[in-house]
């Protein structure tokens, strides 16, 4: 089930003009810079199907600037997300995209600074309620509406049981899970959803197991 | 994931058979699912009717979207009304202003609760605060209200769709419609399977409408589609106090729904290519608001 909570139905409370073009939008890019860990320098927001069409009208690219400063879906400062973007020294850029995808309303994100970049796609599903289907390059399905981790590590056997067992130290209990990999013995991916926020400690202890690369968190 | 209901007919049955409320089962399942205490979800769903009734008063004073499209036509009504001759009765078109109302704060980008999205943000706020002045209800059955509309609503978003861009505007207006009108049968104090009827009968007439917004914005057709949305709701949910029952069952109407909304060209579905938005004057309009860029073009 897509919709698990009556709330996905009656809410988000929000600026409008539209659920899935506007609040989605915002979320999405609240995903993305959760998933960052930190404000990017620059974005590059390409927008396919119905985002790439009606995005001027429903105010997306002024809600996903919004979500990348970190603003809710409530935020009246979303309004104005283009003019809070230049004081803050974020660039962006719209890249409004023909090709086929599979849910009409999709966005993929390309943010970084200095340090790193990163890459991330999401679909706007319906009432506001969104996921991320892709990080950097990995296929995956998260709805942000849990806490979650991300575990970047090499494909080892270990890891996982390794992750797991901590978490169950720390008496977090795993609500959805989901591994993938590049190829067999490469870089790979858990995306663990949580019922617990996570501590800082936690993190901490992930990030010292054997074989872990990266370890990021999405809050409630 | 353990729910208490996947489709209306478990829904009615289980409420039905446990004498219970629609809006209790919702609750019930809520608490379920998000391990969260009843207070907690109750309050929750007060700040969303309190975001609702401040929606409405702020589109009662008259407010305009940038685009200069939509706005203050909730003014108009409610002064229509006041003169005392109108035609369809005060209550109906009391929904009909505050439906309004609701959309026009939202193409304003005010602060609006979506039920269930944005677009169709009207119709259940609407209609609660019309049907309010008749029936006379505590603040805890206005909130039930929201619970009746969302467990409804529930059922449409898991087995059918609520996004104009997958279904077209009768995902949206017309499931919030529906719901509204379940949720008016128990606040009336109608049966759950009552709420049934009345929602099978409300959806059945919003079959095959398209999302066709001129210029993409969530203005034109949609301010007036929640207006219609609301007399709907209204007047379905009286046919269902009446006796009048669905032929079709509520769930092979929402499958009915779903079934056309895949069927649907994508120039239908919230692209702004088809419909109104493609007429001389949608696209007139939208080049005068875009300043010459037309968007929707792709190029």
């Amino acid at each position: 089930m897509k919709f698990k909570s009556v709330f996905d139905i009656i809410g988000p409370v929000m600026i409008g003009p539209s659920s899935s073009h506007t609040a989605g939008a915002a979320r999405i890019g609240r995903v993305a810079r959760d998933l960052f860990g930190r404000q990017p320098k620059w974005a590059k927001i390409h927008l396919y199907g119905s985002f790439a069409e009606t995005y001027k009208g429903h105010s997306t690219d002024v809600a996903i600037v919004g979500g990348l400063l970190d603003y809710d879906t409530f935020d009246e400062r979303i309004k104005t997300a283009f003019e809070e973007a230049e004081k803050l020294g974020l660039d962006y850029e719209f890249i409004p995209e023909t090709g086929h995808v599979d849910h009409p309303n999709t966005a993929r994100i390309v943010i970084g600074d200095e340090k790193s970049e990163m890459s991330m796609m999401g679909i706007s599903i319906g009432g506001g309620k969104i996921e991320i289907t892709e990080l950097n390059g990995f296929p995956l399905r998260l709805s942000g509406n849990h806490p979650a981790i991300l575990v970047v590590h090499d494909d080892r056997s270990g890891c996982i049981a390794n992750v797991a067992n901590c978490l169950y130290k720390y008496d977090i209990n795993i609500g959805h899970m989901e591994v993938s990999r590049k190829e067999r013995g490469d870089m790979a991916l858990m995306v663990i959803e949580v019922d617990q926020t996570v501590d800082v400690e936690v993190m901490g202890e992930l990030r010292e197991l054997p074989n872990i690369t990266q370890v990021t968190r999405i809050a409630d | 994931m353990d729910v208490l209901f996947r489709n209306v007919r478990e829904l009615v049955e289980r409420a039905e058979k446990e004498g219970k409320l629609i809006s209790e089962i919702m609750i019930e399942q809520e608490m379920l699912i998000t391990d969260r205490s009843r207070e907690d979800i109750m309050q929750q769903m007060e700040r969303n009717l309190t975001v609702m009734e401040e929606a409405v008063e702020k589109g009662l004073q008259g407010v305009h979207s940038v685009s200069g499209l939509t706005g203050g036509d909730a003014v108009l009504l409610q002064k229509y009304m006041q003169q005392g001759n109108s035609l369809s009765g005060d209550l109906l078109l009391d929904a009909v202003s505050k439906a309004v109302a609701t959309n026009e704060v939202n193409a304003a980008m005010g602060t609006i609760c979506a039920t269930p999205t944005a677009g169709s943000a009207g119709v259940v706020p609407g209609t609660l605060f019309a049907v309010k002045n008749k029936l006379n209800p505590t603040r805890e059955q206005m909130i039930r209200y929201l619970f009746t509309s969302g467990a409804f609503g529930f059922v449409v978003a898991n087995n059918a769709s609520i996004s104009g861009a997958a279904g077209g505007c009768q995902a949206e207006v017309g499931s919030a419609a529906a719901m509204a009108s379940a949720a008016i049968i128990e606040m009336a104090g109608g049966t759950p399977q009552q709420s049934s009827e009345a929602f099978a009968i409300t959806l059945k007439n919003m079959l095959g409408l398209v999302c066709d917004p001129v210029a993409g914005l969530v203005e034109v057709p949609c301010v007036k589609r929640n207006a219609m949305g609301a007399s709907n709701a209204v007047v379905a949910a009286d046919m269902a106090l009446a006796g009048v029952t669905s032929r079709i069952p509520c769930d092979e109407v929402i499958s009915a729904m779903f079934e056309i909304g895949q069927a649907m060209p994508s120039a239908f579905r919230e692209t702004a290519k088809g419909g109104l938005a493609a007429t001389p004057t949608g696209k007139w309009l939208e080049s005068k608001i875009f300043g010459g860029s037309v968007v929707g073009s792709g190029q």
